[in-house]
């Protein structure tokens, strides 16, 4: 199991990094978590890597505005051990304990997990459920993508073709958190939850569902049912009720099961958040 | 194209294609037979190695990435002669059968204990969890780890960092 032949860029600026991958048929290596496995399958087989790794500008973390921005090269690890995030995206922080093993998160990076878009994956299940933007470069300078826009289908987004991602601006949300996964291969769930309680009433609530359609859901009926009404384990049940999906049907778990376990655990999350 | 790195305290260089693995690179091209490569996507953990003081995959790095970079493979771990204590540990709690998995357990593990020198059970198990053995049954590789924890009177233990080759008698029995 050995990657095909393809070339090689180590790029030295983001201009030469977007300016090589405007041209046919390239790969933008980052963490290498996910791209290095799939070139060593041969289930991609670019013509050009663009090693974006000696691009020490795009790895930061900083607040700006009541937002915390984080640039794409940082590592799962820097963010997971950070005490900016562990302050102001405790979701983050909880959801990226959940990515791969601590030698997978010293690697991979903060944009390659949203670039990659696995329907299933963490980041971007949390990048939903906050309604993060994400900043793009391309020939024509940079525009900045909702998340919900930015996830198109399975490992597919908005990118377009010549375009790096080059940072991610997550909002600052108020609440107690929770992460609760059934990470089976095969039926992947993850549902993240942030959820702020005064006096016993619901006063906010960001909620989304990875592994349950094409990209992540953002539980906007669930969160509507939540705003305004006291925490009570009926209410939740009620709210939870309201959330729909369409998984995908497998020998692993049939579509059923999935909703199932998708209404479960986002129950598990506000719960646990909740009760925090 | 032309690697140039520091392995185990030594710099080498070796030509390779930009698809060369870190894994490959080290294991064929420069002799690291400790590299051990099991599945080659990630999943298993054997082939992990410290590049830049951080455990990782070398079979999810090309070995161009590594241009540059300190890189500390088993071969390391014992490079005085004497097993360090983490893996005269792994010999005295028999953690280890075939020992195909065992350098990347090995990685693994001085990276958990540097930065958590104290870890419980759970901690522990957590860390090997994407370290596949399919010999041990893993509870003589975590105790293993546990027989490598230092007793707190040791000053070393509090700086966080296990010293390859350090005095195995410093270890708890």
């Amino acid at each position: 199991m050995k990657a095909a032949a393809f070339e090689y860029l180590r790029a030295a600026s983001c201009d030469e990094a977007v300016a090589a991958l405007a041209g046919e048929d390239t790969a933008v290596l980052a963490g290498g978590q996910s791209l290095v496995p799939l070139l060593n399958m041969r289930l991609a087989r670019p013509r050009l890597v663009v090693d974006i790794n000696r691009l020490a500008d795009l790895s930061y973390l900083r607040r700006d505005n009541g937002n915390v921005v984080i640039g794409a090269l940082t590592r799962h690890r820097a963010a997971e051990t950070s005490a900016m995030v562990a302050t102001d995206l405790p979701l983050l922080a909880a959801a990226l304990r959940y990515v791969g093993h601590v030698s997978t998160r010293n690697r991979g990076t903060v944009g390659g997990s949203l670039a990659h878009a696995d329907p299933s994956a963490e980041l971007p299940t949390v990048a939903v459920a906050l309604d993060a933007s994400i900043r793009v470069q391309g020939s024509h300078g940079v525009r900045d993508i909702a998340a919900p826009d930015f996830f198109v289908g399975p490992h597919e987004t908005a990118l377009a073709p010549g375009e790096l991602l080059v940072s991610v601006s997550f909002p600052v949300v108020p609440g107690a958190v929770s992460v609760q996964e059934l990470p089976f291969r095969g039926c992947d769930l993850v549902v993240v939850a942030a959820v702020a309680v005064e006096d016993g009433i619901c006063a906010q609530a960001r909620i989304a569902v990875g592994g349950a359609g094409p990209t992540p859901i953002r539980a906007s009926a669930v969160e509507e049912a939540l705003i305004g009404r006291p925490v009570t384990d009926a209410v939740i049940a009620a709210a939870v009720a309201e959330f729909t999906c369409d998984p995908p049907d497998s020998l692993h778990a049939p579509a059923s099961y999935r909703r199932e376990m998708a209404s479960v655990l986002t129950r598990r999350a506000i719960g646990t958040a909740v009760h925090t | 194209m032309k690697v140039s790195l520091t392995v185990n305290g030594e710099e080498v260089s070796a030509s390779c294609e930009p698809r060369r693995t870190l894994a490959d690179f080290l294991r064929h091209d420069l002799g690291y037979t400790g590299v051990h490569v099991g599945c080659e996507h990630g999943a298993c953990g054997s082939c992990t190695v410290s590049v830049d003081g951080a455990t990782a995959r070398s079979c999810c790095m090309l070995a161009v990435q590594a241009e540059g970079c300190t890189v500390t493979t088993i071969e390391g771990l014992a490079s005085s002669g004497e097993l360090d204590p983490l893996q005269e540990s792994f010999r005295e709690h028999h953690g280890l059968q075939c020992g195909f998995c065992t350098p990347g357990m090995l990685a693994t593990a001085h990276e958990l204990l540097r930065d958590n020198p104290d870890p419980t059970d759970s901690e522990i198990r957590a860390a090997i969890s994407g370290n596949l053995c399919r010999c041990t049954g893993y509870q003589f590789i975590v105790d293993a780890i546990k027989g490598a924890i230092r007793p707190p009177h040791d000053g070393q233990q509090r700086d966080g960092v296990v010293e390859p080759g350090a005095a195995a008698s410093s270890r708890r029995k």
